[in-house]
């Protein structure tokens, strides 16, 4: 019988025989079923170049317009002064070098950027080079992250050097991990 | 039998269920780590570590790393262990896991080498073919002094016991948060380790040191 009140009266078991197991009942992990905000993806964007899900690149893509991707890429994407949003349908295996990107969808490579968000549906594997980086939880991510300080673009004093927490989780992810909260868990380093 | 039947039969099971079990998802529960604080211990005035978290992706803790100046590589390897696509049928025909293809695309560190591993309770959650691979891997990876934190369930944790995605919240504080229900992937745990299996797991390092805590799980300070 559990005794969840009194664990520390428990007296302990010693196995002598190999670990017992079970098999895992739970239902394997369904990749590709992965929830999506579908309802704001049908709106129009007349603000930026919109690949649809039909559309399938190989090769360079650059550009100096923002770019909703909701196709496939296969080599490499440009958009080093704008913003890239991966849509929810948006596979992209290519290494990709943006202002900003947003990913809903699915990426195998590396992303350099100046801040990149991974959604709740995301499937991330690769390298994120940037300054900031938010993670709703459920997103899938595989890869290493390197936090690059921000240059100081306005003030080209040599010493002045900006104090940032670069990192901030999601205002999805709960209690202790909005922006505002995760702050006063972060030591800003002072150079 | 299933697993909750077995489970009831080894411990003389009723119907209550651990009070973990009922904790909404999405609510964060602060637990207090001992192991976490040697973990950190270990780590203390070092910059420029390179730590890796095997546990479900965390922001907080890519915050909570990275502002000390250490560098992260995060893989949820229970996410993939778990990926259906891996089931293949083994030669007596029955479903079974291969374990080669999962090597082969998880846990490639692409050359680097870790100071640090945060294992959480991976192991006990992990198909049992992959458990002795994936450990095997993490000993390579680290670098000869690392530093790995482990916990494992005791026997009273139960089959129920939840998946946490674990967020650094102090130097021994953690923030529990279930993923057994809502949107996050579920796995049930596979098996309880004792202190002779966990030992013999970790073998091939140099020390371990066990924490026991109250709520049903040891830690382990495992140091290359």
């Amino acid at each position: 019988m559990w005794k969840p009140g009194k664990p520390e009266e428990r007296t302990p078991v010693a196995p002598a025989a190999p670990a017992p197991q079970w098999t895992n009942t739970a239902p394997p992990t369904p990749k590709e079923t992965r929830p999506v905000e579908t309802s704001r993806f049908n709106e129009p964007r007349t603000e930026m170049a919109h690949i649809g899900k039909s559309v399938i690149i190989k090769g360079e893509l650059s550009g100096s317009e923002d770019l909703y991707l909701d196709g496939e890429v296969e080599g490499t994407i440009e958009l080093r002064d704008n913003s890239l949003t991966v849509g929810p349908n948006g596979r992209v295996r290519a290494n990709t070098h943006a202002k900003d990107v947003v990913v809903h969808g699915k990426v195998n490579g590396n992303l350099r950027a100046d801040r990149v968000e991974l959604k709740k549906s995301a499937l991330v594997t690769g390298d994120i080079i940037t300054q900031r980086v938010v993670i709703e939880d459920g997103a899938f991510f595989k890869g290493g992250i390197d936090i690059q300080r921000e240059q100081a673009k306005e003030a080209p004093k040599a010493e002045a050097r900006p104090v940032v927490a670069p990192v901030s989780a999601s205002a999805a992810v709960g209690v202790g991990s909005t922006p505002g909260v995760q702050g006063s868990l972060i030591e800003a380093k002072k150079l | 039998m299933g697993p909750v039947s077995f489970f009831q039969k080894l411990f003389g099971g009723g119907a209550q269920k651990p009070p973990e079990t009922v904790q909404p998802s999405g609510a964060r529960i602060n637990r207090r780590s001992s192991g976490l604080k040697e973990f950190f211990r270990n780590l203390e005035g070092q910059e420029g570590l390179s730590v890796l978290d095997l546990g479900a992706t965390s922001a907080t803790n890519i915050a909570w790393l990275t502002n000390r100046g250490h560098a992260l590589y995060t893989e949820d390897v229970l996410t993939s262990a778990w990926d259906s696509a891996l089931q293949i049928t083994g030669e007596d025909g029955k479903p079974t896991l291969d374990v080669v293809r999962f090597m082969a695309e998880n846990m490639r560190f692409q050359g680097r080498s870790f100071d640090a591993v945060l294992c959480w309770d991976v192991a006990d959650y992990l198909p049992e073919a992959l458990v002795k691979p994936v450990v095997e891997k993490m000993c390579s990876v680290m670098k000869p002094g690392g530093t790995l934190l482990a916990f494992f369930h005791t026997r009273d944790a139960g089959p129920d016991a939840p998946y946490y995605r674990y967020h650094l919240a102090g130097n021994e504080m953690l923030q529990l948060q279930a993923t057994t229900k809502g949107g996050g992937p579920q796995f049930r745990l596979q098996r309880v380790f004792n202190n002779r299996h966990i030992e013999n797991l970790f073998r091939e390092f140099a020390s371990l040191k066990f924490f026991l805590a109250r709520d049903n799980v040891r830690e382990v300070i495992v140091v290359r």
